[in-house]
């Protein structure tokens, strides 16, 4: 089992370099950042463009680039940005961000989506499930843009309802700010509700649907009466037996959408002024600046692959009929 | 407390005097898109201490559906009326949590599909533990639950209990799941066993050691059994009275011996009349029953059974009959208003049947009076070989070993003649099928068809080949397109090989009045026919193109029994009509019995016995023969009590790593009684194919006869 899996992961470092190179060669290809620096006005003086050119390794071939960049990456250091400022000092603090928002939004979208998911099974066709279906299926087709705004707004019409700013919806904490750590504590989580909120209601929506569907087929099974029939209560059959079986194929669905999620949070990170990896790529991009673009690519793949990792650690701790031998 | 104390305690409760259970009056219905199907309508029953009651119906007669309304089980859609007493505790009205206080401790179930009824992440250890652990969570500590569970697991005969406890439920086969299941049911020494067609999915080794073990449950536990079964001849020598259901209703209870030997009811006659019997050596007439059974969602009035009925007469049509007392016995009871006259026949059981319903011997084919020698050859299996390889690995697969799934098998079929190739399941029955049907060159030895080596085929003549043989699947369901229309599902052979348009039109309608259906109803799809007509609708798609010889992979054993009466009735006919060949791969040697010329019997990749199928019945030579026919039971109680049954131990070894030499050995009980001198010729030495008698060749050293029916 160990070895199978340690398998999997020098596949994965593989992958994860292809994807990178990928993203570096076609970002390289594309940006013009020496445009945008003589577009300046007062535009710089010729010898600053000469040096900035030579900083960014600008005459040489693509792949020597790569090289160049990734020898530093083994070594703990993701180049500089074009402003000429350290990544490796910003990625940290940047992933550390982008963790905090989307741990706990999924964490939560995976209870609530994974509770309301069975309970619409277990009551299929009931009040519950109709009203579980509506709601998901309006979370669903609104785009994280829509919501966001729309919980802005909610969140403005209860502070002006209670009369003080109870619900923070700039940034990640409020700037010189100053007390305590419980007091910082509490400053932070006034900032991080609304946010949380905004990735947790999709995830809900979407988990319980499929939740919804796998717990509906593990209902009418046969292990399920027999638990019955050895006197366990309808529900802690259900729970016991049902849920947990049913779990088995949401592992992949949870893993990836981890994964996924972290880069997939851009308009979420932007709309609460998050500093985070999403917000980064939308900078990156926006100046013209590969390493950036290459790092949190590089980020992704490695969220990516670690999330298949982990489906098929989750699959195989969920599931004993397919765990190698 | 030990653990001989958990299984032997005092109840809690007294014990009261009377019936384990009582059930009056009991209706249960469904919701459906077409109204309320009223599944159980008025059924009454009671099941003594120790008593064993076998409920006999075919599938929507309303007998799983009552066990399930005792157990609590049924889904909340279903509304229930009437009464259900559990040792004079009424049952219906309980919340789940009461009910669940009864459930596994004082009443336990059997389910049919051993293969899912066990959850399949938990080991089985882990299960049986469970059901100790949820009644008496309090009083004994997870160790000693799992002690227990090994212990149970000893109990219905799993070897290495306590190694196999850890195992997962994946890691089974499905008898030992069976098994795994009935150790759970009697972990808490129950009052009542319910078991819900507890064989029906197993092999007949396996049936039989199942039916044993049940048996044994029951000396231990000293339960009251409720067995629920379509076959008839499981309950014959298992239990003490019978109840037969028929569209919700119970038409027909009483002891068993008296249902057997006097059925007062006409449906009951038909389900004897229909079951081929193994210990019948002449041609014998089976039962048809026609028709279906109704629909409950608007029973129109009189007798449910009345349009099946070929007793029927205007009266029948008026009122529901009620069970009424017959032959003057209290607990004979039949729900017919005709019981007189049935009881005025001057035949019994099965005779009458085939007299009232009017069943005839199908007449032999023509060709059976020439001597077999003097007949073509269809098809002919010269030593043929079938393996597959096991890989391992996901990535980088490797070959660690290899299946020998037919390891060198002989056979021919002549010109209209059956052969029956009979087997437990894994045994290679369908891998042959399939290297026959493939028309491809095998691994090893020969196949012929007509005369025709198949390895020296070229792709043309091997497309015109397969006119000349078809093939009728298992399961009716899934082998029509539900999208084809009737008529489009029997012309697509002929489109294949280039018939004309008009010849078509013109063979389509003959076909279905051949298998006895209407022309009329060719532009209807599959799903507007009953399982019965789906296989007559596959059997006239291959008779198409005229074939010679037709492969018939179990064309019954989905089919309710009154209904495979029909079926086989008709292959005989076509056979004896259109002069046809059959290779008949079936689990049923009852079934096999009476529709076979010869029979072959495989384990493991080989034939161990062939023959005319009257020697290889009544004097069976090689020791699995035996067992496998002992293991059949015969729906006559008197015969079933004094039949000394062979139990093969264990489960099959697998294909992939079979024993030296005999390949039966490990689990023959001629080889276990032989002096050791004599076992390690059955261990080094692969016995031959040996002549015992005209036409019957058996591969055994020590092959002597032994009578089992």
């Amino acid at each position: 089992m160990a070895g199978f899996l340690l398998r999997r992961l020098v596949n994965y470092v593989v992958l994860a370099l292809v994807a990178t190179f990928l993203a570096f060669t076609l970002a390289s290809a594309t940006f013009d950042p020496i445009g945008v620096l003589q577009q300046r006005n007062p535009p710089p003086p010729a010898a600053s463009i000469e040096a900035k050119k030579r900083d960014l390794h600008l005459d040489q071939p693509i792949p020597q680039r790569f090289v160049t960049w990734m020898g530093g990456v083994v070594q703990g250091d993701f180049g500089r940005t074009i402003t000429d400022r350290p990544i490796t000092d910003e990625l940290g603090r940047r992933i550390g961000v982008s963790l905090r928002l989307f741990l706990l939004g999924i964490t939560l979208g995976i209870l609530f989506g994974v509770l309301i998911g069975v309970v619409s099974a277990i009551r299929q066709y009931k009040f519950s499930d109709y009203f579980a279906t509506l709601f998901s299926f309006i979370l669903l087709s609104t785009p994280v843009l829509v919501l966001g705004n729309l919980l802005k707004i909610g969140a403005q019409s209860i502070n002006d309802s209670i009369g003080s700013n109870v619900l923070i919806f700039v940034g990640e904490t409020t700037p010189g700010f100053q007390g305590n750590w419980f007091e910082h504590l509490g400053d932070r989580l006034q900032h991080l509700i609304l946010p949380t909120l905004a990735i947790a209601l999709g995830q809900i929506a979407y988990y319980s649907r499929y939740q919804r569907s796998s717990m509906l087929d593990v209902l009418g099974s046969d292990f399920l009466r027999t638990a019955q029939a050895k006197g366990l209560t309808r529900r802690r059959a259900l729970m016991k037996h049902g849920l947990r079986t049913a779990l088995i194929p949401m592992a992949t669905l949870f893993a990836f959408g981890f994964g996924l999620l972290v880069v997939g949070g851009t308009f979420t990170e932007r709309i609460f002024t998050w500093y985070g990896m999403g917000d980064w790529l939308v900078t990156g991009i926006s100046a013209q600046d590969t390493n950036i673009t290459a790092t949190v690519t590089l980020f992704v793949a490695v969220c990516v692959l670690l999330s298949g990792w982990l489906a098929d650690v989750l699959y195989a701790a969920l599931d004993p009929r397919i765990r190698v031998n | 407390m030990t653990s001989s104390e958990i299984l032997f305690d005092s109840p809690a409760d007294p014990v009261v005097e009377g019936p384990v259970l009582q059930v009056e009056d009991l209706h249960v219905s469904f919701p459906s898109e077409a109204g309320r199907v009223r599944a159980v309508r008025g059924l009454s029953y009671q099941v003594s201490p120790g008593e064993v009651l076998g409920i006999v119906g075919e599938s929507g007669s309303g007998k799983s559906v009552s066990s399930l309304a005792v157990m609590g089980l049924l889904p909340e859609s279903a509304r229930i009326s009437g009464s259900i007493k559990f040792q004079g505790r009424e049952l219906i009205g309980r919340t789940d949590a009461e009910l669940s206080k009864i459930r596994g401790r004082r009443i336990a179930m059997v389910f049919q599909d051993p293969l899912s009824a066990l959850t399949p992440v938990y080991t089985v250890g882990d299960q049986i533990a469970e059901a100790i652990l949820v009644h008496r969570g309090g009083a004994v500590s997870k160790q000693a639950a799992n002690k227990r569970a090994v212990e149970l697991l000893d109990l219905v005969g799993i070897p290495n209990a306590a190694e196999r406890a850890k195992a997962f439920p994946h890691e089974f086969s499905g008898g030992m799941r069976q098994r795994a299941v009935i150790a759970m049911a009697i972990a808490n020494d129950p009052d009542l066993i319910i078991a819900d067609e507890p064989t029906t999915a197993l092999d007949v080794t396996v049936q039989a050691q199942v039916l044993q073990l049940l048996e044994t449950a029951q000396e231990v536990t000293g339960a009251g059994i409720v067995i629920i079964t379509h076959d008839l001849g499981v309950v014959a020598g298992f239990a003490d009275r019978l109840m037969v259901m028929y569209a919700g209703r119970a038409v027909e209870t009483g002891k068993v011996d008296e249902i057997y030997q006097q059925p007062r009811m006409p449906y009951t006659l038909g389900l004897l009349g229909s079951i081929p019997r193994l210990d019948v050596g002449e041609k014998q007439a089976l039962v048809p029953i026609t028709g279906q059974p109704p629909s409950l969602t608007d029973l129109p009035p009189g007798c449910p059974f009345a349009p099946r009925c070929p007793m029927v007469v205007d009266a029948c049509h008026t009122a529901e009959p009620p069970l009424i007392d017959v032959d003057g016995s209290p607990e004979h009871r039949a729900a017919c208003i005709r019981t007189g006259e049935i009881a005025a026949t001057d035949t019994e059981g099965a005779e009458a049947a085939a007299e009232i319903f009017g069943a005839e011997v199908v007449e032999e084919p023509e060709i059976a009076k020439v001597p077999r020698e003097q007949r073509d050859i269809v098809l002919e299996l010269d030593h043929v070989v079938k393996e597959y390889p096991v890989n391992k690995g996901v990535v980088f697969k490797r070959r660690v070993g290899t299946v020998h799934a037919v390891a060198g098998i002989s056979f021919d079929i002549r010109e209209g003649e059956t052969l029956g190739l009979v087997g437990e399941s894994g045994c290679g029955k369908t891998t042959t099928l399939m290297e026959i049907l493939g028309l491809e060159k095998p691994m090893g030895g020969e196949i012929s068809v007509l005369g025709t080596n198949v390895s020296s085929l070229d792709s043309k003549r091997r497309f015109e080949i397969r006119r000349d043989m078809s093939v009728v699947f298992q399961d009716p369901m899934a082998s029509l397109d539900p999208r084809l229309t009737i008529h489009d599902v029997i012309a697509e052979p002929m489109q294949v090989h280039g018939y004309g348009k008009d010849e078509i039109n013109r063979r389509v309608p003959e076909l279905m009045r051949l298998v006895g259906l209407r022309p009329e109803q060719l532009s209807r799809y599959p799903g507007e026919f009953s399982g019965g007509q789906r296989q007559r609708i596959g059997i006239a798609r291959a008779l198409a193109l005229e074939p010679k010889l037709v492969v018939l992979d179990e064309p019954v054993s989905a089919l309710d029994v009154s209904i495979q009466a029909g079926v086989i009735n008709l292959l005989e006919e076509l056979k004896s009509k259109l002069g046809l060949a059959y290779l008949f791969v079936a689990h049923d040697l009852s079934v096999v019995r009476h529709i076979a010329d010869r029979v072959a019997v495989m384990y493991l990749g080989k034939i161990i016995e062939i023959g005319e199928v009257d020697s290889v019945f009544d004097a069976p030579r090689h020791p699995y023969t035996q067992a496998l026919l002992s293991a059949i039971p015969i729906p006559d109680p008197v015969k079933e009590r004094q039949r000394e049954r062979i139990i093969l131990t264990g489960d099959l070894p697998s294909p992939a790593n079979p024993p030296s030499g005999c390949r039966f050995r490990t689990r023959c009980f001629l080889h276990a009684s032989l002096p050791p001198e004599q076992q390690r010729t059955c261990i080094e030495l692969e016995p031959p194919r040996e002549v015992q008698a005209p036409d019957h060749e058996a591969a055994c050293h020590f092959a002597q006869i032994r009578q089992v029916l």
